[in-house]
């Protein structure tokens, strides 16, 4: 019996995400008195996760091209292998495309968008953020096998050392159903999926040619950059970078809106957000209602002030 | 071709979320109900693929009766048929599996669900279908073509697109991007007309079991008053924000 996270790599190394979900698999290891160890696929430093707690590790090493299918197939080997019982992981939108399948295969109740620790442990209950992040549902995973796909930056990183094995694990041919013809990625560098701040931009920038403005600002902070969804409807950004109700999900711990007047379907796709902090012009913009901080201005007076006070900030 | 449009019932994004019975069930009075925005844009695909590529869309719910209305305004936007497997939804598992055990020797090539629900927004239902009848999966699915036998659909990453190509018959997690929001079909008169005497089945569910059970229900905490700053002295922004907030 032991405790399996799915730690996701990027370029070979942890994502972020990965040392969270490791530092909660710790926590519930201990607390139930088990191990914890943990699954990666092409990892060039393993031995890093040992400073949050993992105590085996399997790094199942292949050249083949992300399939969900496949990696679904090596994810549940390997967690019977390692005898899991529960297995935890992040909320990427890959980890989210695998884990469905999962649940199949292992015949496990799924709990998506957890946002704490297990409220209790014997039944495991979960608290999960619901209705778009307007209200919050308890649920008993009442199968042998569970999963619990935490929400990003919803539980922090801890370090707890512990002595780590790492097995390599090398699959035999692969065969995938599906041709991957193409992978784009992004201009920017840094995606909302994995951002801790997010920065924001509405119909108040008045136009595309303004969102220097905003990347500059995106910058200070080290941010993913986003849209609302008439600017992105208009063209202004692309479809990738519109949050919201049908755009991506943000659940960062600072999400800065300029020039969004903070549609409900808006508000609804950002509200897992920790701080938000609206810059309007307009007073009576429905994001006043919604945010922690504002500041009742010209987005073209207000942010370069910012940016110059960040900047002093951060060289301090 | 047959297309398969799996569609769930939700609270309009307008509704206030509250609950009742000591906080154990949802508060449905004055609760309007939608098609999930997700299935909303893959219905809208297919109706165009009917149009364009003369193939047959059905639509499939597991609810209640009080989802029949839901059902007619499919219809209604252009969909042929409409089953509605008769139960409460319970959770993602046991709808993935009434909604298999339909398609079971029905031979749909294409099984159209949203990304997510914008409800209980588990987001596994397309991935379970697509699992328990062995066919092709593609995830957050923002454009589709579909041939006779292959498909070809792009998939959102956390950092970019994914084009990827392969035979059917295919699950798609649809989204925002498979048509946009100007394309969606606002039923007219005829199509409401005619939606009265198309099919509407119920069928008996056949797997009433689940893998999780809600305990609870909690709504959000009451917010604070938002603090304004003045534009003048935004460097008291940065100082709440580190200081305060501890956000940077």
């Amino acid at each position: 019996m032991a405790i399996v996270v799915y730690l996701e790599t990027e370029n070979g190394n942890f994502k972020k995400s990965a040392l969270e979900v490791s530092s909660y698999g710790r926590k519930l290891a201990d607390q139930t008195k088990t191990n914890l160890h943990g699954i990666a696929f092409n990892s060039s430093d393993p031995h890093k996760i040992q400073k949050y707690g993992v105590e085996k590790l399997i790094n199942i090493k292949t050249d083949h091209v992300f399939d969900a299918r496949i990696y679904s197939d090596l994810l549940c080997k390997n967690f019977k292998e390692l005898e899991g019982t529960i297995f935890i992981t992040g909320s990427s939108a890959d980890s989210r495309y695998i884990f469905p399948i999962v649940s199949i295969y292992l015949d496990a109740g799924y709990a998506t968008n957890v946002i704490e620790f297990p409220t209790t442990i014997s039944p495991l209950v979960l608290k999960r953020s619901a209705f778009t992040n307007k209200g919050f549902v308890f649920t008993e995973l009442t199968t042998n096998n569970k999963i619990i796909g935490i929400l990003n930056n919803s539980f922090g990183i801890f370090e707890s050392e512990r002595k780590l094995e790492v097995k390599d694990y090398i699959p035999k041919s692969l065969e995938s159903n599906v041709r991957v013809e193409s992978i784009t990625e992004d201009e920017e560098k840094i995606s909302i999926a994995d951002a801790e701040i997010v920065v924001s931009g509405g119909r108040g920038l008045k136009g595309p040619e303004n969102w220097s403005l905003l990347e500059d600002l995106a910058k200070t902070l080290g941010a993913a950059t986003a849209c609302s969804k008439p600017v992105s409807d208009m063209g202004w950004r692309p479809h990738s970078e519109h949050v919201g109700q049908t755009g991506k999900p943000v659940a960062s711990n600072l999400y800065i809106a300029i020039g969004v007047s903070g549609a409900i379907q808006h508000l609804a796709g950002i509200n897992a957000s920790k701080c938000k902090v609206v810059i309007n012009n307009d007073p009576e913009a429905p994001f006043f209602k919604a945010a922690d901080y504002g500041v009742v201005g010209d987005a073209f007076e207000v942010v370069p002030k910012l940016i110059d006070g960040l900047k002093k900030f951060k060289s301090r | 071709m047959k297309v398969l449009v799996c569609i769930s019932c939700v609270p309009d994004t307008t509704s206030k979320i509250s609950f009742i019975e000591n906080e154990t069930e949802f508060d449905n009075s004055g609760v309007q109900y939608i098609i999930n925005p997700n299935d909303e844009f893959g219905l809208t695909r297919a109706i165009w693929m009917k149009q364009k590529q003369s193939c047959e869309v059905h639509a499939i719910c597991v609810g209640g009766i009080n989802t029949d209305p839901i059902l007619r305004k499919v219809l209604a936007i252009g969909a042929d048929q409409a089953f509605r497997v008769d139960s409460n939804p319970m959770d993602a598992n046991q709808v993935a599996r009434e909604i298999s055990g339909f398609v079971n020797g029905k031979e749909y090539n294409l099984i159209i669900a949203g990304r997510e629900s914008i409800d209980y927004n588990g987001g596994m239902v397309p991935g379970m279908i697509a699992t328990l009848i062995n066919a092709n999966y593609v995830s957050n699915c923002v454009s589709l073509e579909v041939s006779q036998l292959n498909f070809k659909a792009t998939r959102e990453t956390d950092g970019g697109k994914e084009e990827i190509s392969g035979t059917l018959p295919l699950v798609i997690g649809g989204q925002k991007g498979l048509v946009e929001e100007s394309d969606l079909i606002i039923p007219n008169m005829r199509g409401i007309m005619m939606s009265r005497k198309k099919p509407l089945t119920v069928i008996e569910p056949k797997f009433q079991k689940s893998q999780t059970k809600t305990v609870k229900y909690e709504k959000l905490p009451p917010k604070g008053e938002v603090k304004l700053i003045n534009p003048e002295n935004i460097n008291d922004l940065i100082d709440l924000l580190h200081n305060e907030a501890k956000v940077i």
